[in-house]
């Protein structure tokens, strides 16, 4: 045990007479912890928008008028024409155009139907989607609070549907990535740190002599793991500190048992990296082999699009990807609240995977050859 | 005596297509200081880490300390020190610590390996603080050993510690290990310097995976066949050529500042021949017989077979 403790607290010697592997495990994380929670949200602000308004009368101004009030648009000036307006989608002045046609008013009054037109730059198709459904919804709301007004559709007595996100009632961007990406960040740098570790000594030649020695091969893996392991607990602590505190994620479920299976998550994610270091003879390969392994588990982690909609076999795939299962009792207690009782499955999977891929590493870690 | 240190039988191993080490036999006794001499490639690597359980042969059995080094490897791993070739310590971690680190790993402590490390830590001392990356290359060698000598091993293996080495350090070095040697360790060391050589009790001539012969220094010297002449001239270079056209030349290398030739030839009068060879040529040189050198016989042992 004393030797355990003494090499573990070699490789924190290693880490802290490194200032680039210092600055990578400390402030890195949070660095981009503050540039990705504000910059990765859904939400979308400001989009550049063109009306056309050739029909000029008080309905056409009122619907410009609910555009321009409302945060999701800023009304770009100028065309008059529907021309114009092409012209601004085509040189990307204009997001968005909404072109309102003569006669407006005059078929809202008369109860005819209005009809209007949005046309999108759909370059970026999740975007344009997004928009698309902030104009519908402007416009879904004009019409359906003229008509109520004015009484002309009194038969089309429209069906309100109101919508209630349950756990994110404000359905904040920023409580559901916030949690995401502290996951991500912890296992990229801990995965890469383990990962790099043992091809150091390789390296180094160190490894060559550390093999004749009596150090079992268990112990030396553990030792390995040990030290990053309290970093990686350190760091998601802070992180989920840092979180509550700063960028407003909710913390509903209880923090105690988030931390316990970070603890055997953790011992997974280090144990991949270390996996990976016992394969590898560099640590460039390393590191190569680390962020082509991190780009697949974290693009099917559901972190950044769910993975439900992905096809079948993506999904069943992903059963077999720690992040995935973390990502997801991570958002399961911080945002909906859950108890040990409904992430008892994720739990036990991440629990399976801990002790396969550090069972895996010593058993690749050969002191013969 | 007591039984050998260390037991060799028939050690075989390929890599690939590549047969580093073929059917090597030889045992070094207890307390002795045993040298493996060979140009690199040779194989001496090979058959270290063969020996301190770091590799399987393919055939053959060797035992270390009367271990066997493929089923008793842990027992082993207990009792020898190893000094790889690379100069394989933490250049990050100070002196003290990367001792502390080899002890802690043996599970001992450096207190207790201080009578042992004594003699070689007391020149680090001074640099107990110092990173040791930060170490001359003689320094970082000296540090190297005291690691390997942490946790009291019974035998010692060092593949080429010296080499890289500046002259000076490697007779402090030589000097460490005689000293070791006189308090009873088993000493196992390579190097690719014949000069080293001569400060063993025995050497083993390696080339290609084969030992060419197992002998006391001296001996090996004597046992060359034949007699070395020595080329003195100012025109070494073309000396050298000349001679190499010669048809009686057996070998004929450069030695120091000048050269060591052999004839195919036996008996008198050789010298006066090359004089008279080398004039021929418009080189003025003085030819005299003299003691062979180890170097000499490996030269004469290593062209052996390719002439044959």
């Amino acid at each position: 045990m004393r030797r355990l403790l003494y090499l573990s607290w070699v490789e924190v010697l290693h880490v802290v007479r490194d200032r680039a592997s210092l600055a990578q495990l400390l402030l890195v994380p949070f660095i981009q912890l503050v540039i990705l929670a504000n910059a990765a949200t859904f939400a979308i602000h400001d989009t550049p928008a063109a009306i056309v308004d050739l029909d000029a009368t008080a309905a056409s101004r009122a619907l410009s008028q609910r555009f321009a009030a409302s945060p999701h648009f800023r009304i770009i000036g100028g065309p008059r024409s529907v021309a114009g307006a092409d012209e601004a989608l085509r040189s990307g002045e204009a997001t968005m155009v909404l072109a309102i046609p003569r006669g407006f008013e005059r078929a809202l009054v008369r109860g005819e139907g209005a009809r209007v037109q949005v046309q999108l730059n759909a370059e970026k198709g999740s975007a344009a989607g997004i928009v698309q459904s902030y104009a519908q919804r402007i416009i879904a709301r004009f019409g359906a609070e003229r008509g109520e007004r004015e009484g002309t559709a009194p038969a089309l007595r429209r069906i309100d549907v109101q919508t209630r996100g349950w756990y994110n009632t404000e359905l904040d961007y920023r409580q559901y990535m916030v949690p995401g990406i502290l996951v991500a960040l912890v296992t990229l740098v801990g995965t890469l740190f383990t990962a790099q570790n043992i091809a150091r000594e390789k390296e180094l030649g160190t490894l060559e002599q550390l093999n004749v020695t009596p150090i079992s091969r268990a112990e030396f893996i553990a030792a390995k793991l040990l030290p990053f392991w309290v970093l990686g607990m350190a760091e998601l602590t802070l992180g989920l500190g840092l979180g509550a505190a700063v960028f407003g994620m909710p913390v509903r479920g209880s923090l105690l048992l988030l931390l316990g299976v970070a603890a055997v998550y953790l011992v997974a994610a280090l144990g991949i990296g270390l996996l990976i270091s016992t394969a590898v003879d560099t640590q460039q390969q390393a590191m190569f082999v680390t962020f082509f392994i991190m780009m697949i588990y974290l693009l099917m982690s559901g972190l950044y699009t769910p993975v439900d909609s992905m096809p079948g076999w993506v999904r069943m795939a992903a059963e077999a990807n720690p992040v995935k299962h973390f990502v997801e009792v991570t958002r399961a207690v911080l945002i909906k609240g859950a108890g040990a009782a409904e992430i008892a499955k994720p739990v036990g999977m991440l629990g399976a995977f801990a002790a396969g891929f550090f069972g895996l590493a010593v058993w690749r870690y050969r002191k013969t050859a | 005596m007591s039984a050998p240190a260390v037991v060799a039988e028939s050690v075989t191993r390929r890599f690939a297509d590549v047969v580093a080490l073929d059917d090597v036999s030889f045992d070094v006794r207890a307390g002795e200081l045993f040298g493996f001499v060979g140009p690199d490639g040779g194989g001496k690597t090979t058959l270290f880490r063969i020996l301190v359980t770091l590799l399987l042969a393919d055939s053959g059995r060797a035992s270390v300390l009367g271990l066997d080094v493929a089923r008793d490897l842990w027992a082993i791993r207990r009792k020898v020190g190893y000094m790889p070739g690379r100069f394989s310590l933490y250049p990050d971690l100070s002196v003290e610590e990367n001792l502390q680190f080899f002890a802690s790993v043996f599970g001992t402590t450096v207190e207790a390996g201080m009578p042992t490390i004594a003699p070689i830590y007391d020149q680090l001392a001074p640099f107990a603080t110092r990173r040791a990356g930060a170490l001359s290359g003689g320094m970082k060698q000296k540090l190297a050993l005291s690691c390997a000598l942490v946790h009291h091993p019974e035998i010692l293996f060092l593949d080429e510690p010296t080499t890289g080495v500046d002259a000076v350090s490697r007779r402090e070095f030589w000097d460490l290990l005689a000293d070791l040697r006189g308090r009873g360790l088993t000493i196992v060391v390579s190097t690719p310097y014949m000069d080293e050589a001569g400060r063993c009790d025995r050497v083993a001539l390696i080339q290609r995976g084969r030992l060419l012969g197992v002998d006391e220094p001296a001996a090996v010297a004597r046992s060359f066949s034949g007699a070395v002449l020595e080329v003195r001239s100012r025109e070494r270079y073309r000396a050298l050529l000349a001679l190499r056209a010669f048809e009686h030349t057996d070998t004929v290398h450069l030695f120091g500042e000048w050269l060591h030739y052999t004839d195919r030839r036996a008996g008198n009068g050789i010298a006066a021949d090359v004089v008279a060879h080398l004039r021929t040529n418009g080189i003025v040189a003085d030819v005299t017989p003299i003691a062979p050198t180890i170097e000499d016989t490996f030269i004469q042992r290593m062209g052996a077979p390719e002439a044959a």
